[in-house]
C-alpha cells in the first residue's frame, strides 16, 4: 500500500512538474496584467529550443557518455530560456508597445509555436538525448537507499527541484521584495503604478520575457526528463500548457500553492494510468477534473473570494 | 524659463486615430501582409531552398487543388467565427466555441447511436439538431449566468469549458468505440442502421454546411446591423453604463447572446455529426475555436468582413499544407508556421491603423542634432 | 513675528489650448501656516496645484521653495523639494496593506516592511492619526484612505503639503480629526495648502485665505481680519446681467415631489441627505451647489439608476422608487448628465448620430428591427435646427465636438417629448452661441409646460434662467429661493454652507408643495408602507 502510494506521488511530482515551470511562468506574467494564452506555444517552443541546446552540447561533445551533466543542463536550461523568452518578447511587443489584444496575440503565439515545435523537432539529431536524458534524471543517486523518503523526495531529476525553487524564488519576488509589490501595482492599479513613478511598460516586458522563459523550461523538462529524451516532435506540449493555465487560475495566482497544486493535477494525470482496474474510457474521465477543479475555483472565488485570490485587476486590458 | 516637462519625454507620441480612411487602413493590413510574406519566403528558402516565388505559386495552386475541401473549411470556420462575434461585440471573450461545438455534436452523436432504427430518420434528424442545439447552448450559457451574476472572468472559464468537453468526449468517443478499433465511430460501416441520421447530402457532401454558413452569415449581418437585440449587445459592448442608462437589462442581453452563440455552435456540432464526419472525436474541431477568435477580431466582428478573413486565413492554411506536401516536408506544421507569421504582422499592423504616431520635439531635436532639452537642464543644473 | 516663506509662486500662467487656467497668479506659504485656497469651480485652483506638484509645468513665471528657484518637472521632483500632494481622487492600489501603498514607488531605501510598518505608526502617533499599517485598502473607509494618502505624503518627508478637497468625503467627526491633525502639523513647521469651498471650514483651520477667480489671482487676507460675507464676494465677483429671458408661464400641479430623500454615494457614504423639493410644469428649478454635493447621485436616483436608500420620489403622485429606469423613461422622464468628460453617459460614443438618436426608443414598433429610417429622419432634424456641424448622420459622435456632443444629447432628450426634464451640466465646455441655443430649447420646453430641474455651475446663468433655485451643500439642502429675489453673494454663502435658510424658516415646510398629489394621508400611508417594507427587510 505505502509503496502503491509514493509510486503515485513521485509520479505525481515528475508529471506536476511541467505544470509547475508553466504556472509560475504564467503567474509572473499575469501578475503584471497580461494574460498570456501563447504559454502552450511557449512551452512547445522551450522544448524544442532545450532539445537544440542538448544536442549542440552532446553532440559537440567527444564522448556523450563521459560529457559534463552540469554543463549539459545549464546548456540545455539556458537555450530553453532564450527560445522561450524570445517568443515572450513577440507576445510583449504586440502587446505591449503595439496595444494588441491580448487573447488574440496570444492563440496566434500559440498556433505558432505549436507548429514551430514540431517542423523544427523532425531536424532535431536525437541520437545523444537517450544517454543525455540520465544527466536530466536522478540528481541524487544515493536516494534509493532511503527507503520511502529518498523515493519520494529526492528520486527527481534536477529540474524537478529547479521548478520548485522557481517556484519558491517567485513566491519570495511576489511578495517580499520591492520589485514584486510594483510588479503587482502594475498588474493590479496601472494607473496608480504609473502616478508612484514605476515604469509600468518596462516592468511588463521583463515580466512577461521572463514568465515566458520559466514556462519554457517546462517543455524541456518533458522531453529529457519526463519521457528521457525520447519524445519531442509527437508530445503534445501544448495541452500541458492549456493545464498550467489553469493552474494559475486553480493556485489563485500563488506560486507556493502551485506547488502543492501542480502535485494535484500531475496526480490526477496519471492516477487514471495506476489504477488499472480502470477501462481506457474511464482513464478519460480523469482528464478533465483538473479543468473542473479550476473552473469550481475560479466559481468559488468570484462569489466569495477575498480581493486578493481574484484574478490581477487589469489582467487582459 | 520656457520649458515644458523634459524628463523621459517619449520619442513619439501616440493618440487614438478614429478618422483614416478605409482605403488607408486596407493598404496597411496588405502592406503587414506583404512583410509577412517576405519573412515567410526568407524562411522558405533556407528551409527548403527553392525559388520563393515557386513556394508562393505552390500555395495559391494548392489552395485550389481542391474547390470543394476550400469551400468547405471556408465555411466551418466561418460557423466557428459567427458564434463568436455576437459575444465580441458585447466584449464577452467566448474562447469556448471548440468545446461549445464539441459537446453539441457529441448529443447529436448519442441520439444517432441510441435511436438509430427505432424512429424515423426524419425525427432522428430533427432530434439531433435539437439535442445538439440544447447542449450547446447549456454549455454556452453555463459561463454567461455566472459572468452576469458574479462577474466570473470569463475569458478563464470559457476557456477551460472547452477542455471539460473535451474531456467527456473522450469519455464517450472510447466507451462507444466497443474496443473494435474504430474509435467514434457510431454505427459501423455495413451495419444495419450505419447510415442512420445521415444528412441528406444536397449535391455533395459540402453544399450544406456552405449554404448553412451563407444563411447563417446573412442572418448574423442582419441581426447585428437591423434588429433590436444586436443594437443592445452592441450598446452593452460600449459602454455597460449607458446600457443601463437607458434601461436595458444588461444580465439578460448576455445571457440571451451566448444562448446565440450557443445555437450556432450546436447546428455546427450537429453539422460534424450527421453530415461531415459521422462521428466525435476529441479532434474533430482541431483549433478552429481558436482560429475563429483570430478571424473575428480581424474582420472587426463584422460578418460580411469575416467573408474575406476566413477565405484568407484559410487559404493560407490549405496553401501552406500543400507546399509541405510539394516540398515533402513531411508535415502540416509548415503552415502553422506561416499563419503565425502572417498574424503576428496583422496583429502588429492593427496599431499603426487604430493609433496615429507623430514624432515628439525631442525625436525631431535629436534628429536635426540639437541639444535635447533635458541635456539643456542638466547643464543648467 | 516675521515668518519663512516656505514656498512662493511668481506670475504663474498656464493655458491648455486656447483655455487659459491660470493667468499671472502670485501665492506666499510661509512655515507653519494652513492657507485655504478658495475658488469657484473651473476657478484654476486645481490646475495651480497641479503644478506645484509636479503634474503640469507652467508656461510662465517662477516657483521658489525655501527662497531659492525651483524646476518642478515630475511629482518625483516635487517630493525632492518637500511638497506633496493629497488629490481628491485617491490614487491607492486596492489589494495592498496601507503601509505598502505608502512606499510605493520608493526605490532608495531597503524593502522592510516591517521596518515601514512602525515607521508608518511612528508618524501616526505623532500627529495623531489612526491608522494600521497592516489594513488593506479595500477593507477601509474613505477617511483612513484619506489616512493613508497623508502618511504617503509624509513618509516622503514633505514639508508642503498640498489637500485637494480634503473634507469633501469626510463626516463631521471626521473632519474634526482631520483638522486637529493639520493644527498639529502646523505646529511642527509643516505649511499645509488646504483647497476647499466651504466657509466655515475656511474660517476654522485656516490662518489666511488665497482667492482665485476664473484663473485669476483676485488676493489675499487674513483669516482673523476678515468675514464670510467679504470672502464670498471675493469668490464669486460682481453678478453679471445676461441676456437669458424667463419665460413667464403659468406652472401647473407639482409633476415631481421628492421627500426625506437619502441616497448613497459609490462609497458608501451619504451624498444627499433628507432632501425635499418639488418641481412643478412650467417651471426651471435650478440646483447650485459645489462639484460633488450629490448633485449627481440626485440626478441618477430620479432616472432609476441608483438605489434610493429612504424616502419618496412621486411623478404625478405615482411612486417611482425602484422602478427600473425603462419604465421611468416610459412615464416622461428625462435625464442628461454631462460628466466632465462629456461623454460618459447617455451616448455611446463609437455609434453614429442615427443610433445615439434611438438609444431610448429602438424598442418601440412590433418587429424585431430597429427603425433606423426614422432615427436619422430625426437625426437630419436635430442637426438642421441645432445647427450641428457633422459631416453626416452616420458620424461617430466620438468625432465631433463638445458643444454638438451635448447638442445631440439634449436635443435627443427633448425630441422624446417627456414632462421632466433633469438636465446636469448642459452647457459644461460650451461656447456662448451653443450655450444660449441650449437656454432656448430649455425655455421653449418650460412653455410647454415641461418640468425642469437644473443642475448648473454658472451662477449668473441660474440667476437669469431659473425660476426658483435649490442650494444643496454635502447632500443638505440650504434652502429653496426665488432667483428674482436672491443674489449672488446668498447663493455662495449657502452653496458652501455658511448660511442654512433651511434652519432660519423651519415652520415653511421646506420643499414641500401645498397642492401636493398626494393627501397628507396617502404620504403617511406611503411612509408607513416604507418602514414597514424595512422593518421585514430586517
Amino acid at each position: 500500500m505505502l509503496s502503491t502510494l509514493s509510486t503515485i506521488l513521485v509520479d505525481a511530482i515528475s508529471m506536476g512538474t511541467i505544470f509547475l515551470f508553466g504556472c509560475v511562468g504564467e503567474i509572473l506574467t499575469e501578475k503584471a496584467g497580461n494574460l498570456n494564452l501563447g504559454i502552450p506555444g511557449i512551452m512547445c517552443i522551450g522544448a524544442l529550443g532545450g532539445s537544440f541546446g542538448v544536442m549542440i552540447y552532446s553532440n559537440g561533445a567527444a564522448d556523450p557518455t563521459q560529457m559534463s551533466g552540469f554543463w549539459l543542463v545549464v546548456v540545455s536550461v539556458l537555450f530553453s530560456m532564450l527560445f522561450a523568452g524570445a517568443a515572450g518578447l513577440i507576445y510583449a511587443f504586440l502587446t505591449v508597445t503595439l496595444k494588441a489584444n491580448q487573447n488574440v496575440t496570444g492563440l496566434a503565439l500559440t498556433t505558432f509555436g505549436v507548429g514551430f515545435m514540431k517542423f523544427f523537432a523532425k531536424r532535431i539529431d536525437m541520437t545523444n538525448f537517450v544517454v543525455a536524458s540520465k544527466y536530466f534524471k536522478n540528481l541524487f543517486p544515493f536516494s534509493g537507499k532511503l527507503g520511502w523518503f529518498g523515493e519520494i523526495f529526492l528520486s527527481h531529476g534536477v529540474l524537478v527541484y529547479l521548478a520548485i525553487a522557481v517556484a519558491i524564488f517567485a513566491s519570495i519576488l511576489l511578495n517580499r521584495t520591492r520589485t514584486g509589490l510594483h510588479l503587482r501595482a502594475v498588474g493590479e492599479n496601472p494607473a496608480t503604478a504609473d502616478a508612484a513613478g514605476i515604469n509600468i511598460s518596462k516592468y511588463k516586458y521583463i515580466f512577461i520575457t521572463l514568465g515566458s522563459a520559466i514556462a519554457g523550461i517546462g517543455g524541456l523538462y518533458y522531453v529529457m526528463d519526463k519521457t528521457n529524451g525520447t519524445t519531442l516532435a509527437e508530445a503534445s506540449i501544448d495541452s500541458f500548457g492549456w493545464l498550467a493555465v489553469a493552474l494559475v487560475i486553480a493556485t489563485m495566482w500563488k506560486p507556493i500553492f502551485a506547488i502543492l497544486g501542480s502535485i494535484v493535477f500531475g496526480g490526477l494525470s496519471i492516477l487514471a494510468m495506476d489504477l488499472t482496474t480502470l477501462s481506457f474510457s474511464q482513464l478519460k474521465i480523469f482528464d478533465m477534473f483538473p479543468y473542473i477543479i479550476t473552473v469550481v475555483v475560479l466559481i468559488l472565488t468570484s462569489i466569495f473570494g477575498k480581493k486578493e485570490n481574484q484574478p490581477p485587476a487589469s489582467l487582459g486590458l | 524659463m520656457k520649458t515644458e516637462k523634459v524628463k523621459n519625454d517619449p520619442l513619439f507620441h501616440v493618440s487614438k486615430n478614429d478618422n483614416l480612411p478605409r482605403w488607408k487602413a486596407m493598404l496597411i493590413r496588405a502592406g503587414a501582409v506583404l512583410v509577412a510574406l517576405v519573412i515567410c519566403g526568407i524562411m522558405s528558402v533556407i528551409l527548403i531552398k527553392e525559388n520563393p516565388f515557386k513556394i508562393y505559386g505552390t500555395m495559391i495552386t494548392g489552395a485550389f487543388i481542391d474547390i470543394w475541401t476550400l469551400l468547405k473549411d471556408i465555411a466551418v470556420l466561418l460557423m466557428f467565427g459567427l458564434a463568436v462575434i455576437p459575444a465580441f461585440k458585447m466584449k464577452f471573450w467566448n474562447m469556448g466555441a471548440n468545446g461549445q461545438v464539441l459537446i453539441g455534436c457529441l448529443c447529436a452523436i448519442a441520439c444517432m447511436k441510441f435511436l438509430a432504427g427505432k424512429v424515423p430518420n426524419v425525427v432522428l434528424i430533427i432530434l439531433m439538431v435539437v439535442t445538439s442545439i440544447a447542449a450547446s447552448v447549456i454549455w454556452a450559457v453555463i459561463p454567461a449566468i455566472f459572468k452576469a451574476f458574479f462577474g466570473t472572468n470569463e475569458t478563464l472559464f470559457t476557456l477551460m469549458m472547452n477542455y471539460i468537453a473535451i474531456g467527456i468526449v473522450a469519455y464517450f468517443s472510447f466507451s462507444w468505440s466497443d474496443g473494435s478499433g474504430t474509435i467514434g465511430l457510431v454505427n459501423y460501416i455495413g451495419s444495419k442502421n450505419y447510415m442512420a441520421g445521415w444528412f441528406p447530402n444536397i449535391g455533395n457532401k459540402y453544399v450544406m454546411i456552405i449554404l448553412i454558413a451563407l444563411l447563417v452569415d446573412a442572418f448574423m449581418f442582419v441581426y447585428m446591423k437591423y434588429t433590436k437585440h444586436g443594437f443592445e449587445t452592441a450598446l452593452v459592448g460600449e459602454s455597460v453604463n449607458t446600457a443601463k442608462y437607458v434601461g436595458i437589462n444588461v444580465k439578460k442581453v448576455i445571457i440571451r447572446t451566448l444562448i446565440l452563440s450557443g445555437v450556432i455552435c450546436g447546428i455546427m456540432g450537429a453539422m460534424f455529426a450527421g453530415s461531415l464526419e459521422h462521428t466525435v472525436n476529441t479532434s474533430i474541431c482541431g483549433s478552429k475555436g481558436f482560429t475563429a477568435i483570430l478571424v473575428a477580431w480581424l474582420a472587426n466582428f463584422d460578418p460580411l468582413m469575416m467573408l474575406f478573413t476566413t477565405f484568407f486565413v484559410v487559404f493560407l492554411q490549405t496553401g501552406a499544407e500543400n507546399v509541405s506536401t510539394v516540398f515533402q516536408l513531411k508535415s502540416t506544421d509548415y503552415s502553422n508556421i506561416v499563419v503565425g507569421i502572417i498574424f503576428f504582422c496583422i496583429i502588429g499592423c492593427e496599431f499603426f491603423i487604430r493609433y496615429k504616431i507623430m514624432p515628439s520635439q525631442r525625436l525631431k531635436d535629436i534628429l536635426s542634432g540639437k541639444k535635447t532639452r533635458s541635456a539643456e537642464k542638466k547643464e543648467e543644473a | 513675528m516675521s515668518k519663512e516663506i516656505a514656498l512662493e509662486l511668481k506670475n504663474i500662467t498656464k493655458s491648455f489650448g486656447r483655455v487659459v487656467a491660470n493667468r499671472n497668479v502670485n501665492l506666499t506659504v510661509y512655515k507653519n501656516e494652513i492657507l485655504s485656497l478658495l475658488g469657484e469651480n473651473g476657478s484654476g485652483k486645481t490646475t495651480l496645484m497641479n503644478m506645484i506638484s509636479g503634474i503640469y509645468f507652467p508656461d510662465e513665471g517662477e516657483i521658489f521653495v525655501d527662497g531659492k528657484p525651483a524646476v518642478i518637472s515630475s511629482p518625483k521632483d516635487a517630493f525632492g523639494y518637500g511638497i506633496g500632494m493629497i488629490h481628491q481622487h485617491f490614487k491607492l492600489v486596492d489589494t495592498f496593506t496601507a503601509a505598502q501603498n505608502i512606499i510605493l514607488g520608493i526605490k532608495n531605501e531597503k524593502y522592510n516592511i516591517k521596518l515601514v510598518n512602525s515607521r508608518v505608526r511612528e508618524i501616526a502617533e505623532k500627529y495623531g492619526f489612526d491608522i494600521d499599517p497592516k489594513k488593506k485598502i479595500h477593507e477601509m473607509s474613505v477617511s483612513e484612505k484619506q489616512t493613508v494618502e497623508i502618511i504617503k505624503v509624509l513618509y516622503r518627508g514633505a514639508n508642503i503639503l498640498i489637500l485637494d478637497e480634503p473634507t469633501a468625503v469626510l463626516t463631521p467627526q471626521e473632519i474634526e480629526k482631520l483638522f486637529a491633525i493639520l493644527r498639529k502639523m502646523r505646529d511642527d513647521g509643516k505649511s499645509i495648502i488646504i483647497i476647499t469651498h466651504k466657509l466655515n471650514e475656511v474660517m476654522e483651520i485656516s490662518d489666511r485665505v488665497s482667492i482665485l477667480r476664473k484663473g485669476e489671482y483676485i488676493g489675499t487676507v487674513n483669516t482673523c481680519e476678515t468675514t464670510e460675507k467679504q470672502l464670498t464676494e471675493m469668490m464669486v465677483g460682481k453678478q453679471i446681467e445676461l441676456k437669458i429671458d424667463r419665460v413667464k408661464v403659468e406652472s401647473t400641479k407639482p409633476l415631481l415631489e421628492i421627500r426625506d430623500l437619502v441616497i448613497r454615494s459609490d462609497d458608501g457614504s451619504k451624498a444627499i441627505k433628507n432632501v425635499s423639493f418639488y418641481i412643478r410644469g412650467g417651471e426651471i428649478l435650478g440646483v447650485a451647489g459645489i462639484t460633488g454635493c450629490g448633485q449627481k447621485e440626485l440626478c441618477e436616483a430620479i432616472a432609476g439608476l441608483r438605489k434610493v436608500e429612504s424616502g419618496f420620489i412621486m411623478h404625478k403622485g405615482e411612486s417611482i422608487v425602484g422602478m427600473p429606469p425603462k419604465l421611468i423613461i416610459e412615464k416622461g422622464i428625462s435625464m442628461s448628465f454631462i460628466p466632465e468628460d462629456r461623454l460618459g453617459m447617455g451616448l455611446a460614443p463609437s455609434f453614429s448620430i442615427t443610433d445615439n438618436m434611438m438609444l431610448k426608443t429602438y424598442g418601440e414598433g412590433k418587429t424585431p428591427f430597429v427603425n433606423r429610417q426614422a432615427a436619422r429622419e430625426k437625426a437630419q432634424a436635430l442637426i438642421e435646427k441645432l445647427e450641428i456641424a457633422t459631416p453626416s448622420t452616420e458620424t461617430p459622435v466620438r468625432r465631433l465636438s463638445g458643444g454638438n456632443v451635448q447638442k445631440v444629447l439634449v436635443g435627443r432628450e427633448i425630441d422624446a417629448n417627456p414632462n421632466v426634464i433633469v438636465t446636469a451640466y448642459p452647457v459644461r465646455g460650451l461656447d456662448i452661441n451653443s450655450a444660449y441655443a441650449i437656454y432656448d430649447i430649455l425655455n421653449e420646453q418650460k412653455s410647454k409646460g415641461v418640468g425642469i430641474l437644473f443642475v448648473g455651475e454658472d451662477l449668473d446663468v441660474m440667476l437669469a434662467l431659473c425660476d426658483k433655485i435649490l442650494v444643496l451643500c454635502h447632500g443638505e439642502v440650504m434652502g429653496i429661493v426665488h432667483a428674482a429675489k436672491v443674489t449672488k453673494d446668498q447663493l455662495g454663502l449657502m452653496m458652501t454652507g455658511a448660511v442654512n435658510l433651511t434652519e432660519l424658516q423651519k415652520e415653511k415646510n421646506f420643499g414641500i408643495a401645498k397642492d401636493s398629489n398626494l393627501t397628507e394621508t396617502e404620504w403617511l400611508n406611503a411612509a408607513n408602507e416604507q418602514n414597514g417594507g424595512a422593518e421585514n427587510e430586517n
